[in-house]
């Protein structure tokens, strides 16, 4: 998940649609997040290169929309309904994810264990 | 060993004359190597081990020989029969010289020449410095009045410039003779081996230009009678401006050069232990072993004999009823009687039982040792237990008592006057209750010799008129103080030898260590130079600090 400036970053992403829940006059996701361009890297716990500014996963309140959609804390979000979220700062990511006139978010999501997956069941074929 | 009577080859009167090596020998009571003045000096140190007895101390220490001893010219056999070896190892310079005294002559004049050769040592610079002092004194005057007396009346008539350099001579001179009496005329603060080689080379330089002064003048002007008084007078005045220039010498190499801070030296006591760092100047090495003893007096705690003896008695019980067998000779023995012998049945019986014995000794000496330690343990801390209770008691009771007594004010001038005391009474009255709490918390700390009633009570006193609490009345007892607090007859220390590899009047160097040796303890005194430390500087524009602020917010959407 660590990036190279100025190389384009791939990742292995899942993707996942979370129907936001109305709740008064709020609409609500059920999670939180972290991190942005703006913010201190460091203290992510999440992230696995200690310089990456991404949005990550910090909290999923477990029977909310996300939850329920298959989000997990330590995800990064890459893209929000095709925004880019990799480069974005923390205010952004936030304007992003609560536009009122959404309904629905399309998130593409990835994490450690999905490059893992692609890499275990990658190295069960022999070499041809 | 604990107590050893050494002497190297610079004892304290080395540098004198044989008549006072001589006293100064007799004064000790110990055998001496010969005290050899070569300038190589290598330290040779004669090491005698006389066995553990205290009573050797006392007599030494007030100097006094033992009673039915023989004349102390001769060596005393008494103390050191015990120890076979010390004909072979003394080089012993007996008194037995040109001149032989009867005993009782001896101990006439044993006191009287010391004190009289110590006052001598005391007051030598003071003279030296009077001396020289009405030397340079009456030098420039002599010039002037002289021609004056001798020739008056080819003398050309004195002008106003010769005036004005009377004038200068008379100020030069005061403020001479005042530098003089504030460097030199002070009585010396102790009496060392050898002589400042900084004071030998002033003086001798201070007499060199005296008499090459004088010189110059009796043959110049008072042969040839010269008239030009003018000329006369300004002689004399740059006489004045030299001997001015020398004392500022003086004043550099005897004062100022020791100043700045050169070496770190560490000093250690012997006995306990007791460490402390000091930073000294460029000094000889006997005068740094001299500041050292300043700072000894003021630093270390009271050295007490008394604390001593507990790790003696546990190496003491440690050693005793421990036998040491040779089982290898006993196996030998028992080899040959076994193979000699012929009767098997004998091999049961001649076991060695003394080799059972012997193995069961070491392990028993073993388990010993290690139960020294734990005894070591449980002794230490039923002593402090013990300290801390009287501690308590005596804190109390002192408390207690201070609450008795207390600064006589306005409306008690309207008592009864038996009730009015002055200090000494006041202490006298509460000085029993404390009395008995204080005595016993001494003894457990093992103080009691350190302070009599007379002390404690004019400590009492001191602190009665200096409205003190008690606290502050009992800290001059809860810890040892400084060796100086005490009276001299309790330092234990008070005559000093010097022992180095270097010669005493050379500078302090790294590495040069001495020992200073009083009769119970010595002192071990290592040197280390403090580093050349090298410094650079770097410019801070204090518009360049800058900060950002770093965040980790969580927003939950």
């Amino acid at each position: 998940m660590s990036y190279i400036p100025g190389q384009p970053v791939t990742a292995v992403v899942q993707r996942i649609e979370i129907c936001k829940l109305r709740q008064g006059e709020h609409l609500i996701l059920g999670f939180s997040i972290g991190g942005g361009i703006d913010q201190d890297p460091g203290q992510n716990p999440y992230s696995e290169d200690k310089s990456d500014k991404g949005i990550y996963v910090t909290r999923i309140t477990p029977k909310g929309p996300a939850g329920v959609a298959g989000l997990k804390t330590g995800d990064k979000i890459m893209q929000v309904n095709g925004w880019d979220m990799t480069m974005v700062t923390h205010d952004q990511a936030r304007k992003r994810l609560t536009k009122k006139n959404e309904d629905v978010v399309r998130l593409l999501v990835t994490r450690r264990s999905l490059e893992d997956a692609v890499k275990h069941s990658m190295s069960g074929y022999p070499k041809q | 060993m604990d107590t050893e009577s050494t002497h190297s080859g610079y004892s304290f009167h080395s540098s004198r004359s044989g008549r006072s090596n001589r006293h100064g020998e007799r004064s000790r009571e110990r055998h001496k190597a010969s005290s050899s003045k070569d300038s190589s000096r290598s330290e040779r140190s004669v090491v005698i081990n006389p066995p553990d007895t205290p009573s050797q101390n006392s007599p030494v220490q007030n100097g006094e020989p033992l009673p039915g001893e023989p004349a102390p010219p001769t060596p005393e056999h008494g103390e050191d029969a015990q120890d076979d070896n010390w004909g072979e190892t003394t080089t012993a310079v007996t008194g037995t010289s040109e001149l032989s005294l009867s005993q009782e002559e001896v101990v006439g004049l044993r006191k009287s020449p010391e004190d009289r050769v110590r006052q001598c040592r005391r007051y030598l610079p003071l003279v030296l410095g009077l001396c020289m002092g009405l030397l340079v004194l009456a030098t420039p005057l002599a010039f002037l009045v002289l021609p004056a007396m001798l020739w008056p009346d080819r003398l050309q008539a004195c002008g106003t410039a010769c005036e004005g350099l009377f004038l200068s001579i008379s100020f030069k001179l005061l403020i001479l003779l005042l530098a003089v009496w504030a460097l030199f005329l002070r009585p010396a603060p102790a009496g060392l081996p050898r002589v400042c080689v900084y004071r030998a080379f002033l003086t001798t330089l201070t007499l060199l230009l005296t008499m090459s002064y004088w010189l110059f003048y009796g043959v110049r002007i008072l042969d040839a009678q010269d008239e030009d008084y003018h000329g006369i007078a300004q002689f004399s005045v740059s006489l004045v401006d030299s001997l001015l220039f020398v004392h500022y010498l003086a004043v550099v190499l005897l004062e100022l050069r020791q100043l700045q801070p050169c070496y770190s030296v560490c000093v250690i006591r012997s006995t306990d232990g007791e460490t402390r760092h000091y930073n000294m100047g460029q000094l000889s090495i006997q005068r740094a072993a001299l500041s050292i003893l300043e700072f000894y007096y003021r630093d270390f705690p009271l050295h007490n004999p008394a604390l001593l003896s507990a790790s003696k008695h546990r190496t003491a019980k440690q050693m005793a009823g421990l036998k040491v067998y040779n089982v290898d000779a006993f196996k030998n023995r028992l080899r040959t009687y076994l193979l000699d012998s012929s009767a098997p049945g004998n091999t049961a019986g001649a076991q060695p039982p003394n080799g059972n014995q012997s193995r069961a000794m070491v392990a028993a000496a073993a388990k010993r040792r290690d139960s020294t330690h734990n005894e070591l343990y449980y002794e230490e801390a039923d002593h402090e237990r013990r300290i801390r209770k009287r501690r308590a008691r005596l804190v109390v009771a002192v408390e207690e008592a201070f609450t008795h007594v207390r600064r006589m004010k306005k409306e008690d001038e309207r008592a009864s006057p038996s009730d009015i005391m002055d200090v000494r009474e006041a202490a006298l009255a509460i000085f029993p209750s404390m009395a008995r709490a204080l005595q016993k918390y001494l003894r457990a700390t093992r103080r009691q010799h350190c302070h009599s009633m007379e002390s404690i009570q004019k400590h009492l006193a001191f602190c009665l008129v200096n409205n003190m609490s008690p606290k502050a009345f009992l800290e001059a007892y809860l810890a040892p103080g400084p060796t100086l607090q005490y009276g001299p007859e309790r330092w234990m220390a008070d005559q000093w030898t010097l022992v180095s590899e270097a010669s005493v009047t050379s500078g302090l160097k790294e590495g040069a260590d001495i020992l200073l040796r009083c009769l119970d303890f010595s002192l071990a005194v290592t040197v280390k130079g403090i580093p050349f430390i090298q410094m650079s500087e770097e410019f801070v524009d204090p518009k360049s600090h800058k900060f950002t602020l770093l965040l980790q917010s969580e927003t939950s959407v």
